[in-house]
Parts: structure tokens; C-alpha cells; sequence
């Protein structure tokens, strides 16, 4: 460990404060409880720490040891391994906030980068430097909505389709804030429709998923006229990597996009970091939270990037901030921004592609087996929901003795789709992986 | 510095042009050549909001400094300077015309009062430098 302080450098630090030893700036807490004395085992050798660790690894369950249909917002797709390549370069690993462009071009560029192809994926005019997650990123639209009617609309329309825990962070941002959410008593099976009747003069927000929490496609275009002619703004929390395939939001006229990161070259990792996409307007690019990297020349006329635009992070301007969130997931962001790179509209389409036909091949198997059927005929991408005859949490128990990780259990977060499963399917998921969880459930099935 | 005398200032370099009961209100020359290029300007009032004085009404930024424009006196807003916004530079080059930012009805003429005029704002100026 580095320690920057002499024994000299602390003797003067001592002297200066009045005390002779370090241990006096601790008489404050009562004797007993000052230096105790821990029951610690006796410390351990590396070799017997590394295969300690290992055999707690090793009882983790993986998607690289179990066949993958749980997505519910998190997705198990392949990385090629020259994300990680270049990820792992010490240019890029160790590099921290751009705030000295003249030793950060590499890092901004970057960022820039980022920008742009998350830009162009949704169709959208402006993108930040990104947030933390998905969830975080919907709750910086939420502020950002706010903010830009000054606080003269408080309304804001989440679908009951948005991600539950997307819900779950918006509330918790906005807990004891004059932000009223409305929409929680509209049915999940309900298309964007059911929100026009919500959206008022004091809405300056809704907000919907693309495609929804249940994997269903919408044109919000007749939602986005509806919103716009209340004088209100439309964010989009969509999935990047089906924008390979499907129209980008921007299209449908969306004043946010946001999303989750995570299908886009970034692991499982048991829930994160991940990465939160933030894209708006150019009309509103003062208003959105977070870092933004713009490109110019320098006093060479040569091209250059640098931060941009910060007058209004917080720690220039706390109190007038939109947000007091200013950092972004640089090397999550870089991980994805090498991700589109590799795959190229074509490639990226192309993993859409394959996730999309293999999750109607699933589905149509699924929906033929007695007793299971699938819960909505609206269009899919790569989830779908399918009521079951027996409880999902029986039902996965008796999947992962095959070694398959079951879909997500819908009962958790929505009470009247009990014995509802969504089912995620991907690139990675074989005709034989698809079979084998056909053949499980079939089991069930047949009971 | 161009500090017309037919109006009143705040110690904060706002100005307040008073004609009958309505009084229109911008950013002095000084306050402009301060913050430089002038990028960004949000009205941050709208017609019909009752204002006390010192209230923000409008946000600007430069590209040096991020900036508030506060009401030097309190009024109900009647008009808003739309288009502003879209042409920021104009807070550089017009302070005391274009470049207003709101018009308000006087509730207290009384604050006026405690304004001061072009002579005391530029003995002030000049004291801060």
C-alpha cells in the first residue's frame, strides 16, 4: 500500500494539532472499545486465500455453466473479446474524469464516440456521456422534466409496462419532492393507449418502455401526439440492442431516450455496473444531467474533444443543477461504444435478428404444450410472457435440475400475473437449448 | 460602461426601465461585458406569475460563467422577451433593448426607492474594481 506520510510528516502534523501520539486522537472513544482486541482467525497465505475464493466462486451458478432464459432487464448476449482487449488497456482502465482535455483526448474521443452511436441507435439529436443504469437514467428523465417546466408541472405518467424496478428508482428519486407518479392502477396488459385518459395540463412526463417490460412492441407515435399536444414531454426507456432491428424512438417522436446499457458488451457481472443510456433533443441539451463531450478544433485548427457545456454540473452550480449526478460509467461506456463499433449496423442488426427469431421459435414451441399459453398477441422481441400451470418458482426448480436458469417469476412484481413466466431469449440460446427447455416444461405440462 | 440615466439599477446589475406602472427588466452593459459571449438565456418566468423582488426571473450563461437575473422589483409578469432565447448574442450587443427579458406590473412602487440611479451604479461599479 502507498502511504504518502513520513513518520517526520506525522510527528508535525501531531505537534501542530497538540497531541504526541496518534492513539490520543482517539480518547474520545471509551477505553474498552478503543484498540479491543478481535477474535481474528490467523491470516492466511495467498495460495490458501486464492482457493478459498475459487471455491466460493465456484458455487455460483453461471450463465457460462446453465442454459440462459431469465432476462427481465438483463441480458445474456455474447461479447466478442476484443471488448475486453481494449477495455483493458491502461490508456483506457485507469483514465478518470476528462477534465484536462490536453492529457484525456484518447478518453473524450472516446466519450465522443459514445455519443454519437448512442445518438444515432435511437434517433435522437443529443446524447450524454451516460448514467449509472437503466433505472437511474429513466429517474434523470424524470428530473430533467420537471426542471424544464421549473416546477410548474408535477405530474408524472409512468406505463405499469416500465420496468418495475425503473418504477421502483423513479419513486425512491422522488420520495418527499412535489412529483406526483400516476399510472400504477392501469392493468399491465393495458397498451400505451390506457395512458392517454392520464395525461393532463400538469403532466410534464410520460414515460414508456420500447420494447415493454414484457417484451411487447408499440408504435408510440399516437402516444407521443397525445403527449406533445398536453404540452408535455415522452421518454423512452428501450432496449439498444433491438433498435437493430426496430424503429428508433426518436422516430415516434420521444423527447428522451433512455435505456440499459448492459445488452450492449457488457456481463451479467450478478447485476451490474451497467450502463445507463441518456439521449434527448437538442432544444433541451441545457436541461439534461450528466457529462457531455463535444468536438472542436484546438488553437492548431486541429481536432479536439472536450467537456462541454458543465456550466450547469453541480459542482459549478449545485443548487441550480437538474441533477446532482455529474459522473458517467466511462469504462462501461467504452465497453459498449467497442461493442457497436465491432458489430456495425449490420451486425448489430444482425443479433437482433437472431434474438428475435429464436424467441418466436421458443414461443410458438412453448404456446403448443397444454396448459402453457402465451399471455399477450401483441408484436415481441426477445421476451414473451407465458402463463403456466403450475407456479414459476416450481417450475424453474424443476428447470435448473437440467441445468436451465428459468424465466422471471412476473408474480414478484405484478400480483395478478401469478404463475406468469417472461421468458428472454438470445443469440446465445441454441435450437437445442430451446428444445431441451420445450422438452422440461412439457414435463409439467403433462402432469 | 453605458449606463443610461432613464433607468434604475440594482446592485446586482439589474436594470429596471419604469414607464407608468410597468417596468421592463434586463442586464447593465457592465454585467454583460463581465460575463462575456453571452451562449444561453432562459426566461424563467412566464406571463400571468406574481414575482417578489429579488426573484430570479432569468438564467444566462457565457461562455465563461453561469448567471441569474433577478427581479429588482416585485410585479405581476404581463410579457416575456420570447424571442431571446433564440437569440442569446443580443444580451452582448443591446443590453438596455433587445435584450430585455420581462415586463412586469408594479405591485410596490415604493421599491423603487430603493434602487439606485445611473450615478450611484457606476460609483459602485467602479468601487467593486
Amino acid at each position: 500500500m502507498f502511504i504518502p506520510h513520513t513518520d517526520a510528516d506525522r510527528e508535525a502534523m501531531l505537534r501542530t494539532v497538540g497531541v504526541s501520539r496518534l492513539e490520543d486522537l482517539f480518547k474520545d472513544v471509551p477505553a474498552a472499545h478503543r484498540f479491543p482486541n478481535l477474535n481474528l482467525p490467523r491470516g492466511l497465505t495467498e495460495m490458501e486465500v486464492k482457493a478459498e475464493m475459487e471455491s466460493l466462486a465456484l458455487s455460483n451458478e453461471t450463465t457460462k455453466d446453465l442454459v440462459c432464459f431469465l432476462g427481465a432487464g438483463a441480458y445474456a448476449h455474447y461479447i466478442p473479446a476484443a471488448v475486453d482487449a481494449i477495455l483493458r488497456r491502461g490508456e483506457f482502465y485507469t483514465a478518470y474524469t476528462p477534465y484536462q482535455p490536453e492529457i484525456s483526448q484518447g478518453t473524450l474521443q472516446a466519450i465522443f464516440d459514445y455519443q454519437s452511436l448512442v445518438a444515432s441507435l435511437t434517433g435522437m439529436e443529443v446524447s450524454n456521456a451516460s448514467h449509472y443504469d437503466g433505472a437511474t437514467a429513466v429517474a434523470e428523465a424524470v428530473s430533467m422534466a420537471y426542471a424544464n417546466f421549473r416546477g410548474k408541472r408535477n405530474k408524472v405518467v409512468l406505463s405499469p409496462s416500465l420496468h418495475p424496478h425503473y418504477r421502483a428508482t423513479v419513486q425512491t428519486y422522488n420520495e418527499g419532492t412535489e412529483i406526483n407518479l400516476a399510472g400504477a392502477e392501469i392493468s399491465p396488459q393495458a397498451g400505451p393507449e390506457a395512458l392517454l385518459p392520464l395525461i393532463d395540463d400538469k403532466t410534464a412526463l410520460v414515460i414508456v418502455q420500447y420494447p415493454d417490460f414484457f417484451g411487447r412492441i408499440y408504435d408510440y407515435t399516437a402516444l407521443a401526439e397525445a403527449t406533445h399536444r398536453a404540452g408535455a414531454l415522452l421518454a423512452i426507456s428501450a432496449n439498444p440492442l433491438s433498435l437493430g432491428l426496430l424503429t428508433p424512438p426518436g422516430e415516434f417522436g420521444a423527447d428522451i431516450v433512455t435505456g440499459e446499457g448492459q445488452s450492449l458488451g457488457i456481463p451479467l457481472s450478478f447485476g451490474g455496473p451497467y450502463l445507463g443510456l441518456f439521449a434527448t433533443r437538442k432544444e433541451y441539451v441545457r436541461k439534461m444531467a450528466g457529462r457531455l463531450v463535444g468536438e472542436t478544433i484546438d488553437n492548431r485548427g486541429q481536432r479536439a474533444y472536450v467537456l462541454t457545456l458543465t456550466a450547469r454540473e453541480q459542482h459549478i452550480r449545485r443548487e441550480k443543477a437538474t441533477s446532482n449526478i455529474c459522473t458517467n460509467q466511462g469504462l462501461l461506456a467504452l465497453a459498449a461504444t467497442v461493442y457497436m463499433s465491432l458489430l456495425g449496423k449490420h451486425g448489430l442488426r444482425q443479433v437482433a435478428e437472431l434474438c428475435y427469431h429464436k424467441a418466436h421459435y421458443a414461443a410458438s414451441q412453448i404456446a403448443s404444450l397444454p396448459g402453457f399459453r402465451l399471455w399477450s398477441d401483441a408484436p415481441f422481441f426477445h421476451e414473451f410472457v407465458v402463463r403456466c400451470p403450475q407456479p414459476v418458482a416450481e417450475i424453474n426448480d424443476l428447470l435448473l435440475l437440467e441445468g436451465i436458469l428459468g424465466g422471471y417469476d412476473l408474480g414478484q412484481d405484478y400480483p395478478e400475473l401469478k404463475n406468469h413466466m417472461l421468458i428472454a431469449v438470445t443469440e446465445m440460446n441454441s435450437r437445442d437449448d430451446i428444445n431441451l427447455l420445450v422438452e422440461t416444461l412439457a414435463e409439467v405440462s403433462n402432469d | 460602461m453605458n449606463t443610461p440615466t432613464n433607468l434604475k439599477y440594482t446592485k446586482n446589475d439589474e436594470w429596471v426601465k419604469v414607464d407608468g406602472n410597468i417596468g421592463t427588466v434586463g442586464i447593465t452593459d457592465h454585467a454583460q461585458e463581465q460575463l462575456s459571449d453571452i451562449v444561453y438565456v432562459e426566461i424563467v418566468l412566464s406571463v400571468g406569475d406574481s414575482a417578489k423582488q429579488s426573484e430570479a426571473c432569468a438564467t444566462l450563461e457565457s461562455v465563461k460563467a453561469a448567471a441569474e437575473v433577478y427581479l429588482p422589483v416585485s410585479g405581476k409578469v404581463i410579457e416575456v422577451n420570447e424571442a431571446l432565447p433564440d437569440s442569446p448574442e443580443k444580451v452582448n450587443t443591446d443590453p438596455y433593448g433587445d435584450a430585455w427579458m420581462v415586463k412586469l406590473e408594479l405591485t410596490d412602487q415604493s421599491e423603487l426607492d430603493g434602487l439606485l440611479d445611473a450615478a450611484a451604479y457606476e460609483a459602485q461599479v467602479q468601487e467593486k474594481e
